[in-house]
């Protein structure tokens, strides 16, 4: 019997990957996604590594499976799109060693630029798609998904989604099976050469081997009916299950573990089962469009319910037809924050004070886009912001053009803001670049990349150096910054907006998260000399706190609902005429508050 | 004792309501309920609002707890219960920070494993796994401490 643990679905699939004797593993780290990485480090027996992206990360994988190796890559559903090139391709090589694409989706986009359906990539790409719906299921299903692979010479998509990533559940743990260790790669052209003589018939290939999963899919245990009352069936897969199971459990469910290619006969015999049948499913109308193509009658999904992620109220008014009521919003979600000592702040605030236009990019800095910063104007994809820029820089006036920089973070820019800089300076464009270097993949929690000099299992490397990359690229001016100091900060931005071509100025202090070394005395307000001008304020400090914002000053206006509103009013200028407080628990001394102060009241 | 037990624990980040779940439901495996946490990582170290749902019982299918049925929220921030009050059954329970009761820690940092004890007299877990688990969870430096902060949640009036 195997050990029980509590497991999260990211842990699970790591666990799963030494199981069934994965031998490498590659990622980029991307909500949902990480955990999978970091936990697959604890095993010895599995080589693996951050990819400076997703593209590399699957190219990488592939390289290995090609020999005959276990691999498993992973990634956030946005990080699919950047992998998207050789991923195509590679369901027409297949594999040599088994190999999983896990697809982490973000429905309900709780730390991502949009909620795409990756279900669609497996369909396209015509090859399996396995959904977990617990943490259990995420760990066998990469054995199982390793298993296809092999037996059908094609990739395996595992598809997870936010809610199967995070969330924890009891997993009965195995040995890891005896594999291999010595693996060779053996000339095979007409397979691994896609020119396209050898790639018609591997396309060819490609159609005959979905019919054949097609068949593995009618008999699979993978996709289980559950037969109960006749009244109602449910057809659903990954996440969508739980939620449904929890609505109706005595209904009929056809469980579908494989969601792509469907198992017809199965769908057939269980619509005729049933009475009435129902797809849950989370995100786009993926099940629902091919099974109604099948002439099977169903009851309708409705369009609010392909925006956000599900969850059992909504499963609820699918099953019992109730109409959905979107929950009242009530009381305030505080939004995230840059932390207290972040170093991306002092540039942001010399930006907003500039009023410049800034092509943003993806990582924590996006969140300067909120008030009192203000500051960020576009922000699509990893990368985007240099391209952006150079796209305004052709069609503005030189005048409006002096106002535009690009921000984009190290990890990002080594990600997908190298290619952008190249085509900056190649096309002779006038662009200031500012590279965000906190010395860490922040956003995800902190993880190395090439710049950091240190590899995912913690070894030493040669890092990466911004400088001498951007020179190399040919461009015109590179300048190195500290973001703590404001002037500096200032004169910098304007240097580089004074140079003609392609200008960089690289912000370089580590995330105030990994360097704890560098947090300081606590600063705190001289309540003599302040003015209450709020200019302190409008660094956005999380330690920073205006007393009228304050919870004290909060639970003061609920009360006051009450009282007459001049009151309120009488009791809320009170308030306002206080100087702000800096929360010594949250300051880290980094001194641009101190900065700011024309009153000398910040000490 | 009822089928399942839906909890929901709210804050900010930094405030430590990812690893007050981690306690509550390594708590509830340990006791050998069937169990679901669900927890959005990400934004969580960055001072906003964070939440995670707490199912355990003798079988658990969904992770989330549907809105009005949490027979228990756990607030470490009470500005934080107003967005997620409707997720109260008609007969749950509010535990929100008591007044007063920050005092009474030796370190505020400690507040998530106070409420953590103020939660656990509702629940049938023994005293010896809560203490297991926080011993298991918290850094060894903060074990004692923590332990302290517990047993003064669990005395607490509430």
């Amino acid at each position: 019997m195997g050990r029980m643990e509590l497991l999260s679905g990211n842990e699970a699939i790591a666990r799963g990957a030494y199981e069934s004797g994965v031998v490498i593993a590659t990622a980029y780290p991307g909500t949902p996604s990480t955990e999978i990485l970091e936990n697959i480090k604890i095993y010895e027996e599995i080589y693996c590594q951050w990819s400076p992206n997703e593209k590399v990360a699957l190219e990488v994988a592939m390289g290995a499976s090609f020999a005959g190796a276990r691999t498993l890559v992973a990634m956030k559903h946005v990080g699919v799109n950047v992998a998207a090139d050789p991923f195509m391709t590679l369901s027409y090589t297949g594999i040599k060693g088994g190999l999983v694409l896990v697809s982490a989706d973000d429905p309900a986009m709780h730390s991502s630029q949009n909620e795409q359906d990756n279900r669609h990539y497996a369909k396209m790409a015509k090859i399996p798609m396995l959904e977990p719906s617990d943490s259990q299921e995420a760990k066998d299903f990469i054995s199982k998904a390793l298993k296809i692979s092999e037996r059908f010479d094609t990739p395996v998509l595992l598809r997870i989604t936010t809610r199967i990533a995070h969330s924890e559940g009891r997993v009965k743990l195995s040995k890891r099976i005896k594999n291999r260790k010595e693996f060779r790669f053996e000339k095979n052209p007409q397979k691994f050469v896609m020119i396209p003589a050898f790639a018609r018939k591997r396309h060819a290939f490609v159609e005959e081997r979905l019919k054949k999963i097609k068949k593995y899919a009618e008999n699979s245990e993978l996709n289980k009916i559950e037969l109960f009352s006749k009244d109602i069936g449910i057809i659903t897969s990954g996440i969508s299950y739980q939620y449904s199971k929890e609505v109706i459990p005595e209904a009929s469910f056809l469980k579908l573990g494989m969601s792509y290619p469907l198992c017809r006969r199965k769908i057939y015999d269980f619509s005729k089962a049933v009475k009435k049948i129902f797809i849950v499913e989370e995100g786009d109308r993926f099940l629902e469009d091919q099974i109604r193509a099948m002439g099977i009658e169903l009851e309708a999904k409705l369009d609010e319910l392909l925006l956000g992620e599900l969850n059992v109220g909504k499963v609820e008014s699918i099953l019992l037809k109730k109409k959905y009521v979107k929950p009242k919003e009530i009381g305030r979600v505080s939004p995230p924050k840059m932390c207290p000592g972040c170093p991306h702040r002092g540039i942001f605030y010399i930006l907003n004070r500039l009023k410049f236009t800034v092509t943003g990019d993806i990582g924590c800095y996006t969140l300067a886009v909120l008030p009192p910063l203000n500051s960020i104007d576009t922000c699509v994809c990893m990368g985007a912001s240099i391209g952006n820029a150079i796209g305004l820089s052709k069609v503005l006036s030189e005048e409006d053009n002096k106002k535009v920089v690009a921000v984009i973070g190290d990890s990002t820019f080594i990600h997908s803001g190298i290619t952008g800089l190249i085509d900056a300076v190649y096309n002779n464009s006038n662009i200031t670049v500012i590279i965000l270097d906190n010395e860490t993949t922040a956003m995800t929690g902190g993880q190395d990349h090439p710049g950091t000099g240190i590899t995912l299992k913690g070894n030493k490397t040669k890092a990466l150096d911004f400088k001498k990359l951007c020179k190399a690229i040919g461009v015109s001016s590179v300048e190195t910054v500290d973001p703590y100091n404001l002037d500096e900060v200032k004169a910098a931005v304007l240097r580089a907006k004074g140079v003609s071509g392609v200008s960089v100025v690289i912000s370089r202090r580590k995330c105030i998260l990994i360097d704890k070394e560098s947090i300081k005395r606590p600063l705190k307000i001289d309540e003599e000399k302040c003015k209450i001008c709020d200019m302190c304020i409008k660094l956005g400090c999380p330690a920073i706190i205006s007393v009228s914002e304050d919870e004290t000053g909060r639970i003061g206006k609920e009360k006051n609902i009450k009282k007459d509103k001049e009151k309120e009013k009488e009791e809320k200028s009170r308030e306002e005429e206080r100087p702000p407080i800096i929360d010594k628990n949250l300051c880290t001394g980094c001194g641009l508050c101190e900065q700011i102060c024309k009153f000398d009241a910040i000490i | 004792m009822k089928k399942v037990n839906n909890i929901l624990i709210v804050g900010l980040g930094g405030q430590g309501v990812l690893l007050a779940s981690d306690v509550i439901s390594m708590a509830a495996f340990k006791s050998g309920y069937d169990i679901k946490k669900s927890e959005v990582h990400g934004m969580s170290q960055r001072g906003g609002s964070v939440t995670t749902h707490i199912r355990f019982g003798s079988k658990i299918y969904s992770p989330l707890i549907k809105r009005g049925k949490a027979d228990f929220i756990v607030a470490l921030k009470n500005s934080e219960i107003d967005r997620v009050k409707d997720f109260l059954s008609s007969d749950g329970k509010m535990i929100g920070v008591p007044e007063g009761f920050l005092d009474k820690l030796e370190n505020k940092k400690t507040l998530n494993i106070a409420m953590i004890g103020i939660l656990s007299k509702y629940l049938n877990i023994s005293s010896k796994i809560w203490e297991k688990v926080i011993k298991e969870t918290v850094p060894s430096k903060f074990q004692q401490l923590n332990l302290e902060a517990f047993e003064i949640g669990r005395e607490a009036k509430f």
